[in-house]
């Protein structure tokens, strides 16, 4: 490629990552702000992230994320590769139609979608709490009343995680060769460990990438874990929106430095991995 | 790859959540974040106590929570709404398991009327004799069946006198283009509407269709002129210490606090009139912590409690004995007297209160009509 | 076997209906009651009312589309052509603020977009403000950028170009190297290569980040609240505003989120029919 173009192409990308990078850069440098300021700089120190692990309600809502964000993940991909196994042996005729609905949730609005499973919630909630009421007064048999809470804000959560599953096994199923599984069985498998010895490594990749995108949406989730997650329980982007909506502290700025080192660090271990693997493969050729 | 990554993540979450965990025992003495979907509707001896409260931004000596908890033992869980509005909106749609919450005179109204608040026992309660008799038995509550007031206060305009020529006075001063996009437009309805409604010189109370449609006219084309910054409750504090705008209508407490950090800023209650307001403690009906939520009102009713309030978020407490109190209380805390311009603002003296008037809580097509102007506000 | 394994779908088909099916179905019905329980048009008669709220939310969506359109197809484009270490960097770089919370990534821009903000500070501090008032006669103490649209469509930018970049870029990157072997054999320039064969193949990553651009930008609600400032209503706003916000109307909000779900899936479906949808969320 001609030199120009490469220093021109390269000083674009670099402006594009400049742009992408500036503001939490600037997160970050202010995270170690003395004053109180996002603006004004008043000399180094370390008491946001000292304050930020007293901060109840912060550290309350990570371990929120982080909670729900796993459990999630871990339901949906089970439960989303049993699914695709299953369309995938569908008649085609009855699996269209199901994957249409099944794409609903990623091609709706977030906002939509949040905002149905809340009406959603709410309408059965009302009828429950309505039968414990009026079982309390016929019967004074008690049970608990169910709110908006830590599972709605799960089973939410899984509800959208798992179509991305589903979506990233289906075409690894797809690519599968069938007669595999029909060698299997030709070899003295039962159709249990054909599954297990066959299937399941052929689409493990697939598998392993729709939990990492499932992973990543629910991090990310804001607007359906907002509609979803009541009163009392707050995912981490919940906490920030409501902070964002008073008296903003540096305590965000910390915790965004926080976020960045770690998945920084992550993605470079990854990174670095898979390119000693390459290197590896590589030299054996 | 990809392999490796999932592992790694798992672990660095994994780690993650036990050292958020850790730091959350060290915190607040306990397990687990939120409440799962199904909250038991009794508390058993075994079970932790809970009170969760909703109140408002800057609202609370936060020292006060945790002297409660070490006394009582039981978990606060503090949250706050953004308006009166906003709360009533939570509620109705039922996501929300507040015990306490602390409205404002209109909106008790309005969820005495549905049905949505539990009588208190009064004898759980019994620092509300200390309450000011001027404070009980207001039209909101009339019988003292439902609520304890928690603080009182006006509404005004705060502007920053570095950044306006001369004095503001009046409410005009919310619509004028002088300031365009320097000025913030209080973020709910009532408010919102209610100072078009001074500015028109209507009672903020009315119900006539017409004088409505006007306010809402005032307001709309200030915004279509581009007068309003943007629409803020507690955004306002950030924006006005740090000479991000330069005129705002907020209350009189909240000035208190901001001028604090920035000098420049001053409060009026303007010529036309203004609104006053009572905040009032209660517990909504299906409160799952009944016997908490009323230690805790009378705990907040106290007049320790209140001295300690009043003196951290600068709003007047009804506690009659704190109210006559807190000047000698500031002196005491800080060496020097408490400035009379100061105390005024906080605690309006009678000629100012005659001049407002306090929200009374409006029929059901009034308020479907407040509803309707206010999501038409921002439209064109 | 085929029927056993198949079986496997029924705990999902169940799930489907129950969360998925079901809470569109409720929202459907709220979007035609009233308050009293009745049946009703209202909530739709009212829709020309916010018809402006509608074309804002669409225009800035488009717009911010576009912009990273703009954006994301060179940097796609060049990325593919470097090097493997610098792509394997590159590629960390763009991922990295899509991990970091969406929240986040809007905050971070409040404070610098200001009145007294960092940007209005830089500029201060280097006399731009005089320099454009001498030239131009004017009397600018700043740039009045927060609660503008322009912040709004530069949240909606900043926080989706990775969504635009990483499809364009893994369907690039899979392009088959003979195929522009031989239609340079076959006499294109590299311009002509480009348009004839890139251009047209890339197109399912472009859809796909379209797509992934478009819906999120169309319902924002954090967006155009923190940097917007409230007083220029959007779709995500006004359907927030009736939920949990400040004029409490679920009927309506069911209405304005239906009539917005139904424009949206209908521009999905006219973007489809012009390529294959299926790679959407194959990112990774």
């Amino acid at each position: 490629m001609k030199k120009q173009y490469r220093i021109g192409n390269r000083l674009f990308m670099g402006l594009v990552f400049l742009f992408l990078y500036a503001p939490i850069i600037l997160l970050i440098v202010f995270s170690f702000n003395e004053g109180n300021s996002g603006v004004v700089w008043k000399g180094f120190s370390l008491k946001w992230y000292a304050s930020l692990f007293r901060n109840r309600i912060i550290m309350e809502s990570v371990y929120t994320t982080l909670l729900v964000s796993l459990l999630a993940t871990v339901i949906a991909t089970a439960a989303g590769t049993f699914a695709a196994i299953g369309f995938y042996n569908m008649r085609r005729r009855l699996r269209e139609p199901l994957m249409t609905v099944n794409s609903i949730p990623m091609m709706n609005a977030d906002i939509v979608t949040g905002v149905s499973l809340c009406l959603f919630f709410v309408a059965a909630f009302a009828g429950w709490n309505g039968f414990v009421t009026w079982m309390e007064g016929a019967y004074r048999l008690t049970a608990p009343r169910l709110y908006l809470g830590f599972g709605t804000l799960l089973l939410a959560h899984v509800s959208f995680n798992i179509p991305y599953v589903i979506l990233n096994v289906a075409p690894k199923l797809r690519q599968m060769d069938k007669h595999l599984i029909d060698a299997a069985q030709d070899l003295g498998c039962t159709w249990m460990q054909a599954f297990w010895k066959v299937v399941l490594p052929e689409i493990k990749p697939g598998i392993i990438s729709g939990a990492l995108i499932a992973f990543t949406m629910s991090i990310d989730d804001f607007v359906i874990s907002y509609f979803t997650a009541g009163s009392s329980t707050q995912t981490l982007a919940m906490a920030i929106y409501g902070m964002t909506k008073k008296r903003v502290s540096p305590e965000i700025n910390a915790i965004s430095t926080l976020l960045f080192a770690t998945v920084l660090a992550l993605l470079i271990i990854v990174n670095v991995r898979e390119a000693r693997q390459e290197k590896r493969l590589n030299r054996r050729r | 790859m990809k392999k490796i990554a999932a592992l790694t993540l798992a672990c660095s979450m994994a780690v993650g959540l036990f050292l958020t965990g850790c730091a959350m025992e060290e915190n607040s003495g306990s397990q687990a974040a939120g409440s799962a979907a199904g909250n038991s509707s009794s508390n058993s001896n075994t079970e932790k106590r809970v009170v969760n409260v909703c109140s408002w931004g800057e609202y609370i000596d936060t020292d006060l929570i945790d002297q409660f908890e070490e006394k009582t033992g039981i978990k606060v869980n503090y949250q706050t709404a953004e308006s009166n509005e906003a709360l009533y909106s939570v509620l109705k749609n039922g996501g929300a398991n507040y015990d306490v919450i602390v409205p404002s005179d209109y909106m008790i109204s309005q969820l005495i009327e549905e049905g949505m608040l539990a009588e208190l026992n009064y004898d759980n309660i019994p620092n509300f004799s200390l309450i000011a008799d001027r404070f009980k038995g207001l039209s909101y509550d009339p019988e003292n069946k439902y609520t304890v007031p928690y603080a009182w206060g006006t509404l005004g305009i705060i502007y920053n006198a570095s950044m306006v020529d001369g004095e503001i006075t009046s409410w005009d001063a919310m619509f004028d283009e002088t300031y365009a996009g320097d000025v913030l437009l209080i973020n709910n309805s009532r408010d919102a509407l209610g100072i078009a409604l001074m500015d028109l010189n209507y009672s903020v109370n009315t119900t006539d269709e017409g004088q409505l449609n006007q306010a809402f006219q005032k307001l709309s084309d200030a915004n279509a002129k581009g007068v309003y910054q943007g629409k803020v409750m507690d955004e306002v504090f950030q924006k006005m210490e740090q000479g991000n705008a330069a005129i705002a209508t907020y209350y009189a407490g909240d000035y208190l606090t901001m001028v604090e950090n920035n000098e420049d800023l001053r409060y009026v209650v303007p010529e036309e009139g203004s609104n006053w307001f009572v905040d009032a403690m209660c517990v909504l009906k299906d409160a799952q912590n009944k016997d908490e939520a009323e230690e805790w009102i009378n705990f907040i009713s106290s007049t320790e409690a209140s001295l300690a309030n009043m003196d951290y978020i600068w709003y007047a407490s009804p506690n009659e004995k704190a109210l006559e109190q807190y000047p000698d209380y500031y002196e005491e805390t800080y060496g020097e007297p408490l400035d009379p311009e100061a105390y005024e603002i906080m605690a309006a003296p009678q000629e100012v209160l005659d001049r407002c008037e306090s929200y009374l809580v409006l029929p059901y097509e009034t308020r479907a009509l407040y509803n309707e102007l206010w999501t038409k506000l921002g439209v064109s | 076997m085929k029927n056993k394994l198949s079986l496997f779908s029924i705990p999902y088909v169940i799930w489907m209906a129950l969360f998925t099916v079901a809470p569109i179905v409720m929202v459907v019905v709220y979007a035609f009651t009233t308050a009293g329980g009745g049946f009703t048009l209202d909530n739709f008669s009212q829709m020309g009312t916010y018809a402006v709220v509608f074309t804002r939310s669409f225009k800035l969506a488009i717009i911010a589309t576009l912009v990273c359109l703009l954006i994301g197809y060179p940097v796609s484009y060049m990325m593919s052509k470097e090097g493997k270490q610098f792509q394997r960097v590159a590629m960390v770089l763009i991922m990295l603020p899509m991990w970091m919370n969406f929240l986040l990534r809007t905050y971070a821009w409040m404070s610098i977009l200001e009145k007294n903000g960092l940007i209005n500070q830089f500029f201060a501090s280097v006399g731009l403000f005089e320099l454009i008032n001498t030239i131009f006669g004017t009397d600018i103490q700043y740039f009045k950028m927060i609660g503008t649209q322009g912040a709004v469509v530069l949240g909606m930018v900043y926080n989706y170009l990775p969504f635009m970049i990483l499809p364009i870029y893994s369907v690039i990157i899979k392009l088959d190297q003979s195929l522009l072997e031989a239609a340079r054999d076959l006499g294109a320039n590299s311009a002509g290569v480009f348009r004839k064969v890139i251009l047209p193949l890339s197109l399912p990553g472009v859809l796909s980040g379209v797509t992934m651009v478009f819906v999120p930008s169309v319902s924002t609600f954090a967006i155009s609240r923190l940097l917007g400032g409230g007083t220029q209503m959007m779709l995500g706003d006004l359907i927030e505003q009736q939920f949990l916000g400040g004029a409490y109307n679920p009927y309506l909000g069911s209405a304005i989120a239906l009539v917005m779900m139904v424009i949206v899936v209908v521009c999905m479906w006219v973007m489809n029919h012009f390529g294959e949808g299926e790679e959407q969320a194959v990112m990774l």
